[in-house]
């Protein structure tokens, strides 16, 4: 049961991710974003991961592509742009670059296969909010720390771009 | 969820994944000419290396008696988060900027610092 659940999240963040690459139109690119979001969020609650599974809605699919929404919508572009900009050495090259720095984890992956698959021991103590946030200010305090001001960096940096006088 | 029934999914099937979704975002971060298009390529590789630390915190979740392992993981996949909101917003008041300037985001029109 849970393998079918997993093969059918994988297939949905699969689909979607192409359907973000590949169509023109970035408000399409970022709904199929979306959908490919909520996937990973299924395939982190099989894991036994419910916290990142929750973040992830919330941060990534709630925050994040919201402003990118946002960003599209104030855009307002009206070019349509070409794929692959007309070279079709680079998109070759590209494309093979691609396929080969994902074969090589796909390798990677046949490789590890001999070992059998884990069971987390205690999924549900080590994947909710308690365990992490215990972690995050206990052990990872220091990082926490250095997270937040990462943020107000990125927050003061973003406005300070936008301003409109900057030339 | 019982346990037990968490061994099905083999974790080297989610490495694939992994390994499928960032072949996808580097095609996209590679051919795409929209800005805001390689911005959401890049989201998709930084969630496939976030699934990658998830493949991995399940499997040494397993082969630990505690699961500090498994915990490190997912604290990780947390701060691979937070980076990407806080590149996501200032990657996007970089290109707000840009079409202010160049009245495009198209990456191959902006080159005057190529030659």
């Amino acid at each position: 049961m849970v393998t079918y659940v997993f093969l059918a999240a994988a297939a949905v963040a699969v689909v979607f991710a192409v359907l973000t690459v590949v169509p023109r139109n970035p408000m399409t690119n970022v709904l199929s974003l979306v959908v490919m979001f909520f996937a990973m969020a299924a395939i982190f609650a099989l894991l036994g991961m419910d916290f990142l599974a929750a973040i992830q809605i919330i941060v990534y699919s709630g925050a994040i592509l919201v402003l990118f929404l946002f960003v599209i919508m104030l855009l307002n572009l009206r070019t349509v742009e070409r794929f692959g900009s007309g070279r079709p050495f680079q998109a070759l090259l590209g494309t093979l670059v691609a396929a080969m720095i994902g074969g090589l984890v796909l390798a990677v992956a046949a490789i590890l296969v001999p070992e059998r698959g884990g069971v987390i021991p205690g999924a549900a103590e080590t994947g909710t909010a308690l365990p992490i946030g215990r972690a995050l200010v206990g052990s990872h305090l220091f990082v926490f720390e250095f997270i937040s001001l990462l943020l107000v960096a990125a927050i003061v940096g973003a406005v300070y771009l936008t301003k409109r006088e900057l030339r | 969820m019982n346990p037990a029934e968490l061994v099905a999914i083999p974790y080297t099937w989610v490495l694939a994944l992994s390994a499928v979704l960032f072949a996808i975002g580097t095609v996209g971060v590679l051919l795409r000419r929209n800005g805001i298009a390689i911005f959401l390529s890049l989201e998709i590789m930084l969630n496939s290396a976030n699934l990658a630390f998830a493949a991995f915190a399940f499997r040494f979740a397993a082969g630990h008696s505690t699961a500090a392992a498994a915990l490190n993981g997912q604290i990780f996949i947390f701060f691979v988060i937070a980076v990407a909101a806080a590149e996501a917003a200032v990657g996007l008041a970089l290109f707000i900027a840009l079409y202010r300037l160049k009245e495009t985001i198209d990456v191959d029109r902006v080159n005057i610092l190529r030659w």
